[in-house]
């Protein structure tokens, strides 16, 4: 059930990515200087961080460690 | 002249830093230590180098030379895709690659290839073809060494002295130091880019009087205010270039890299803030090469502008002659430097030219990996380390090395593209097809040595395909398109300005997406030559523990 849950997030995330109802206009420039569309993708960016640290947090495969470890 | 003096200063202080590395090492004795670092890398250096190791020529002079032509979409054609799908891409595959290698003594994934599908020559072939794909991210360090110094020095040294010295000096390091030597200037680069690259947005905002009247003003502007949006670009050209990032995994180079950590949670650093480094760097330099169209008052700027204008109102009645000449001319590759230039004192210029060379230099990861690959995947694999002994097979690598960035120089002297088009169409292209190998190899039992075989000979092939056809059709003036292949009455293969499309993707789509299914089938069909119980256990064991993060991204 986990693993179908981060399928479809990362799912959902990536598609995320084609933002198409910003395609045509600049505005509102945030902060007076990014387009919208700049921005969009400049915050896109922050929450692929925040996604990753969920991964990294919650399915960090520590096993490869061991793994990698039990011939040294 | 201080600019181009404080630049040689730099390439000084990089090639102390690979004696210094050398020294540290205690020489190369060691393959491992020579090639690997020892596997020692801490968390702070495996980040910021391997963060480094992607931040090329391309980061900074291709990205910002592609936005002045093209706009704010270079931030989601390549910067906000990759800020997902690399570090998620090192998260699934470069912790297995580190896995594995740490426990199977790796120096190169060709290596893991053959020892995976139980193969040899198929193994050559994947090398032949990884190396011939990286001439391409070389060629572009050697441009942007060229025009680095060219732009900084006020055409003094000329482009090919520049580039002829950047290449020495990467090849210098890189000999004496290593790995080692590369990671630390490697995670140079990154601090003095991220501190440098801030500063140059500054100056540049108040010397253009403020970037919110140098919007407004694109704005009003009808020329420029598409600069601001992405309606010049199809959603279907915008999507493709999601499949670009899928490339960095494949990278050689960024495969070496994963093997050099000390620890596997030395990972985890990396993967969360890779997004964030990506955004200070890309977002100057992309915002910077869009502010650029507004900095008409700097001559050399206005020069390219107007030369872009002419192109796109009469490219296509001028001579071939002329129309390479005016799009030399409208090239964007060194804007961010000529905005600084035009905008900063001298002294921030000059720290940023070095800066911009340290990004440009990153081609020594890539040199690295090269000379690794060669001397493992070649020399030793057949014999010539026990023949002839590891003194000989440091030097041939070396040679070898030599020789490949000399075919690299000589093309980047003659290659009339930009430094983005070059890396997204060949190399990047090539790579992201190559990835089915790594993925099949990591996660499916099935794969056969055959399989791989397929996807590497249709990567190869295709890359040449599409070099053929645009040597063979010439590009039409911006704006326009050719088309070169149509069936019932659709346009499958069109040339355009930047390249070439395929019902509307990016060749890297249809690239990709049949190695994928070439690997498939054709391991279907070859069944009889799966790898034995022994070998298969070896890389499916790392799967039996829970959680199984190859299954998160699929």
């Amino acid at each position: 059930m986990r693993k179908a849950v981060v399928y479809f997030g990362v799912a959902v995330f990536y598609a995320l990515h084609q933002d198409f109802w910003l395609w045509r206009e600049a505005r509102p420039l945030v902060f007076g200087v990014l387009p919208a569309g700049l921005f969009y993708h400049a915050a896109y960016m922050v929450v692929s961080s925040l996604l990753l640290w969920g991964l990294v947090r919650f399915l960090w495969p520590s096993h490869l460690e061991n793994t990698a470890t039990t011939r040294e | 002249m201080i600019p181009a003096l404080v630049v040689f200063a730099y390439l000084g202080i990089v090639l102390f830093v690979g004696v210094l590395a050398f020294r540290t090492a205690g020489g190369p004795s060691n393959a491992e230590e020579y090639f690997l670092a020892g596997r020692s890398l801490g968390p702070t250096v495996f980040l910021l180098s391997l963060f480094g190791a992607n931040m090329t020529a391309f980061s900074i002079l291709g990205a910002s030379g592609h936005a002045f032509a093209n706009g704010i979409v270079t931030f989601g054609l390549m910067a906000s895709s990759s800020a997902l799908i690399i570090p998620l891409s090192i998260f699934v595959i470069g912790t297995r690659l580190w896995a594995l290698g740490r426990r199977n003594g790796f120096m190169t994934t060709v290596q893991m290839f053959r020892d995976r599908w139980e193969c040899g020559h198929i193994g050559t072939v994947i090398f032949a073809v990884q190396a011939a794909l990286l001439v391409p991210y070389i060629v572009i360090a050697v441009m942007g060494g060229g025009t680095t110094l060219r732009t900084v020095s006020n055409g003094l040294v000329p482009y090919w002295l520049g580039g002829a010295v950047a290449s020495l000096v990467v090849m210098g390091y890189v000999f004496l130091g290593g790995m080692r030597g590369t990671a630390w200037v490697n995670a140079i680069q990154t601090v003095l880019f991220l501190l440098f690259g801030t500063i140059a947005v500054a100056v540049v905002g108040a010397g253009m009087g403020g970037f919110r009247e140098a919007v407004e003003a694109m704005l009003a502007t009808p020329s420029t205010a598409p600069l601001l949006t992405r309606e010049r670009i199809s959603p279907l050209y915008f999507f493709s270039y999601t499949f670009i990032p899928l490339s960095s995994i494949a990278f050689p180079h960024i495969g070496i890299f994963c093997l050099t950590a000390r620890r596997l949670g030395h990972f985890r650093k990396t993967i969360v803030l890779y997004p964030i480094c990506m955004l200070a760097i890309w977002l100057p330099s992309v915002f910077l090469g869009v502010a650029a169209n507004q900095a008409r008052n700097i001559p050399a700027i206005s020069e390219k502008i107007e030369a872009r204008a002419a192109l796109a109102g009469q490219g296509a009645d001028v001579s071939d002659g002329e129309r390479d000449r005016l799009r030399a001319q409208a090239s964007g590759d060194d804007v961010i430097l000529r905005l600084v230039q035009g905008y900063a004192p001298v002294w921030i210029f000059a720290l940023l030219g070095a800066a911009v060379m340290a990004a440009v230099m990153a081609s020594d990861s890539q040199i690295l990996a090269l000379s690794t690959m060669f001397t493992e995947d070649v020399f030793t694999f057949y014999g010539g380390k026990v023949r002839f002994g590891e003194s000989a097979q440091v030097r041939t690598g070396r040679i070898f090395i030599v020789l490949f960035t000399l075919v690299a120089y000589l093309i980047a002297l003659r290659v009339p593209q930009s430094i983005f088009d070059l890396a997204t169409q060949y190399a990047f292209a090539g790579y992201a097809a190559l990835t089915p190998l790594l993925v099949a190899a990591l996660f499916w039992r099935g794969s056969t040595k055959w399989g791989a075989l397929a996807s590497t000979v249709w990567t190869a092939a295709a890359v040449l395909g599409v070099a053929v056809l645009q040597a063979v059709v010439p590009a039409p003036p911006p704006g326009g398109a050719v088309a070169v292949v149509s069936a019932g009455g659709i346009e499958v293969i069109m040339r355009g300005a930047a390249g070439t499309t395929v019902l509307g993707f990016l060749p890297v789509v249809p690239m990709t997406i049949i190695s994928a299914l070439l690997m498939v089938v054709v391991s279907k069909f070859t069944a009889a030559s799966r790898p034995g119980p022994a070998t298969l256990a070896r890389y499916f064991e790392l799967s039996s523990s829970t959680p199984q993060p190859a299954a998160v991204a699929g």
